[in-house]
């Protein structure tokens, strides 16, 4: 990290890849770290940029495990199907896109008061998550929770309703100053009529109906519209069209794929490179993420650690460290109940204009949480990934408390830590001298698990 | 009006999911209530009246004595326009006080900003419950959330004492950009432009929730007391909350929240259990601060997102509008306040009440006239303000 070390290095392999998996992914384990390895950088961001040559997950066995994740009627069995997804995926960039594309395309359950049709929508995310831009947001326009949340449905071509039009324009795409009031209002009158069936917003009387798109000619008002300087008899696909060829689109986009994947804090040059690649490759998203993985920039230590992970990085990534609900079994909501209490609620954000993210995601109550959760997670000992890193470490022979430490920092990631923190850590392992890890010795793996919970507990683990 | 030097401190509980109005404080003398209420009724005799008209339900009798002696204000009729039938965003429209657009601040962690611009106390605000009401959400107030207040800190899977006390120690090492200790480096106070912006808000934020731990420690090493309180999960946040409270920590804000009050099923039995829990817990909370002499500077607020449709479907009732608020304690001008929402079915609005006063002059007046804050800003407008403090 930046912090202690300001003459810049080059990471070694492993850092990079496991840098990778944090971005493209939730974090990989050591074994999957030392398997990419063997393939190479480039391989492995190929494989990654092609979700659809995995297979899915076997959704037999999830849906008769939790048949409340199947009937899709509450957010918590909703939430949870989304971080065992998150946990056990085969396809972890399909995962990382779908979470992006929630956060900008913010929807929330709050309104809905429907599961399915949320888990709907995070479902066209993954199939559409490296599509082009052009497709995406013409999905997103005939999505139904999306035209509930922002009440398109009420925009008709006697009552227009601008809800969504203005959103599509300055949370979804250009920005704001990029646009007219009367663009707002053109923009809207070209969606009159895309709307819903099935438009029941509550449980009552039948329960909740599966929603479903439907254009109503008969709503949509066909006149002609100005938009950006074009005039025509548009359709909302017309206006798409005119949306993803402007330059603050590209930019628009690049920046928010930039502060996602790579760093909180923004680099122009590093998103010029992104919106060029966006524009020369008819906005084609695996092309823009297949440039981002490959940079220089996201390659670079400036990157490294440069994010403070959001509480869904958080938790996934802690459950895929020690290897739990690997498979179905009882205890799933406690944790994803986790990502609310640390601050995202999935499938519920606060507002359209998704979480606040970097800083934000810390204060005081969350910071509890969030070491508490890790460092229990960390410090059960029959845990798989801790028993595996114990095992790692007993290879290694008698470790000196430097060892410790340093091996612990390894396994943990790498996790990279200012001198002042291995500093400390080291003087804190010093106090009980070399470790020797003999097969039963609970004592002496309990001071594993000691250490791994006091480096959950640092600041530097809070990034990813 | 605030008669003591001590600082006015307001306790808020939540009703989660929903609690039915009309079974609450029971209309026993309008006959429409027992014909919309074929079965998930309280009979008149069971009802504990408290005039011709309207009596609590049964299970409240251990609150009723507030009202008998005044105070206890009955908020009738709360609500706010174009209700919203979903939990979250029903709740989110209390939590917000903006029950128009979608808002994110919330307007306890506005009050708290009022109350402690400068973020000096980490403990003006403590929630007792997992995970921040959005009520209290607000960027750059900290607020203490407190699962369990004998359990709550840093790093609690540590089971031996000393070393999770060697562990705390650590902790606040890796948090404080200026320790000096063993010949690290540097003996000096770090600037954040050295040690970058967001590493150091984390180690201030750090120290902070460390610091709120180790005071709300102390808090429970002061605390005796004779009154029991019952075996439940609102009662153990409660005596949290008055032990908090008793050890002066500064705190001014209190928050919580039990439930589930969603009874669309079983109701006649869920929701006697959880009145009962709710009232013991608050008159043993009452009982604990009046054997402190602490009961003079606390008001609490108990409210629920909606009320629950007039007529029952035969087992619980689905969500309504329209609901009934109590604020309690010793400074409380007892009464009634808002209009008891008719149950006409001309007066309906698809089978639920009509609200007659909007929440947030219920706030206004808590702010106003009890924390002392410039209501307006926080509640987002002028309301009418209440008389109960």
């Amino acid at each position: 990290m930046a912090v202690s070390a300001p003459e810049v290095k080059q990471l070694t392999d492993l850092e990079l890849m496991a840098h990778l998996f944090r971005r493209a992914g939730f974090g990989a384990r050591r074994q999957e770290l030392e398997a990419a390895l063997e393939r190479g950088y480039e391989a492995t961001v190929e494989g990654l940029l092609h979700p659809e040559a995995q297979p899915d997950l076997d959704h037999d066995l999830i849906w008769r495990y939790w048949p409340d994740m199947k009937e899709q009627r509450q957010i918590d069995p909703s939430q949870s199907y989304w971080v065992y997804r998150m946990i056990n995926t085969n396809k972890p960039l399909e995962e990382k896109m779908a979470l992006f594309w929630h956060g900008l395309f913010a929807t929330g359950f709050a309104k809905l008061n429907h599961a399915r049709v949320m888990l709907n929508q995070i479902a066209t995310f993954r199939k559409h998550c490296l599509s082009d831009f052009r497709t995406i947001l013409i999905e997103l326009s005939k999505d139904p929770a999306m035209i509930f949340w922002l009440d398109n449905q009420e925009n008709t071509n006697s009552v227009h309703n601008e809800n969504y039009g203005r959103e599509l324009l300055e949370l979804f795409s250009l920005g704001i100053g990029s646009y007219t009031e009367d663009d707002v209002k053109n923009c809207a009158r070209a969606f009159t009529g895309w709307t819903l069936k099935n438009p029941i917003p509550g449980a009552l009387p039948f329960g909740r109906f599966d929603w479903e798109f439907e254009f109503r000619p008969d709503l949509h008002d066909y006149g002609e519209k100005e938009f950006l300087g074009e005039r025509g008899n548009f359709q909302g696909t017309d206006i798409i069209d005119i949306i993803v060829r402007q330059p603050a689109t590209a930019q628009f986009v690049a920046r928010r794929l930039h502060n996602f994947f790579v760093s909180d804090t923004p680099d122009q040059e590093a998103i010029d490179q992104l919106a060029e690649t966006y524009v020369q490759s008819q906005y084609d998203t695996r092309a823009v993420m297949r440039t981002l993985f490959m940079s220089d920039f996201f390659r670079s230590p400036k990157a490294y650690y440069a994010k403070v992970r959001s509480p869904a990085e958080h938790v996934v990534g802690v459950m895929r460290l020690v290897e739990d609900f690997t498979y179905p079994k009882w205890g799933i909501r406690e944790i994803s109940l986790e990502c609310r209490y640390m601050g995202q609620d999935l499938l519920n954000p606060p507002s359209v204009e998704g979480w606040h993210t970097g800083k934000e995601w810390i204060d005081t109550g969350i910071l509890v949480e969030r070491v508490n959760f890790a460092a229990a997670e960390v410090g059960n000992i029959d845990k798989p990934g801790v028993r595996k890193i114990i095992e790692r470490l007993r290879a290694m022979g008698e470790l000196s408390p430097e060892q410790l430490v340093d091996n612990c920092l390894d396994l943990m990631g790498p996790l990279a830590v200012s001198d002042r923190t291995h500093h400390a850590l080291a003087t804190f392992a010093q106090q009980s001298g070399p470790l020797r890890l003999v097969a039963g010795d609970r004592a002496a793996e309990e001071r594993v698990t000691e250490m791994l919970q006091l480096i959950v507990a640092t600041r530097e683990f809070q990034f990813g | 009006m605030v008669t003591t030097h001590k600082p006015p401190t307001l306790v808020v509980l939540q009703l989660t999911g929903g609690n039915d109005t009309i079974n609450t404080l029971v209309p026993y003398g309008d006959p429409l209530y027992y014909d919309n209420r074929s079965t998930v009724r309280v009979a008149e005799q069971d009802v504990l009246k408290i005039d011709d008209g309207f009596g609590f339900h049964p299970s409240m009798a251990a609150v009723k004595p507030f009202w008998d002696e005044g105070k206890m204000a009955i908020i009738n009729g709360i609500g706010y326009p174009n209700p919203n039938y979903s939990h979250f965003r029903s709740m989110d429209i209390w939590y917000t006080a903006v029950p128009d657009t979608i808002a994110i601040d919330g307007w306890l962690g506005k009050a708290v900003r009022e109350l402690d611009p400068r973020a000096e106390n980490v403990l003006t605000a403590v929630n007792f419950g997992r995970g921040l009401p959005r009520a209290l959400s607000l960027a750059g107030v900290p607020v203490a959330s407190v699962g369990q207040l004998d359990s709550y800190g840093l790093l609690t899977s540590l089971s031996s004492v000393s070393q999770r006390q060697a562990a705390l120690e650590l902790f606040s090492c890796l948090y404080d950009d200026g320790w000096n200790d063993q010949g690290a480096p540097p003996s000096r106070q770090l600037l954040p432009e050295e040690i970058g912006p967001v590493l150091s808000y984390l180690g201030r934020t750090g120290l902070d929730a460390q610091k709120g731990a180790e005071i709300l420690g102390t808090a429970l090493s002061k605390y005796s007391s004779t009154v029991e309180y019952p075996k439940t999960q609102i009662a153990a946040s409660l005596k949290g909350i008055a032990q908090v409270k008793m050890a002066q920590l500064g705190t001014r804000v209190f928050y919580t929240s039990h439930g589930s009050f969603d009874t669309h099923a079983n109701q006649l039995l869920v929701h006697a259990q959880l009145w009962t829990e709710v009232s013991e817990a608050v008159a043993a909370f009452f009982a604990d601060l009046r054997e402190h002499d602490e009961a003079d500077d606390v008001i609490m607020l108990l409210w629920s997102e909606f009320g629950r449709r007039v007529k029952d479907n035969g087992s619980g009732t689905d969500h309504g509008a329209g609901g009934v608020a109590f604020v309690l304690g010793d400074p409380v001008k007892g009464g009634m306040y808002g209009e008891y929402p008719s149950l006409n079915e001309s007066d309906l609005a698809i089978g639920n009440l009509q609200y007659s006063n909007d929440f947030r002059s219920t706030y206004s007046t808590i702010l106003e006239h009890w924390l002392r804050l410039e209501a307006k800003p926080i509640v987002n407008g002028s309301f009418e303000e209440f008389s109960f403090v």
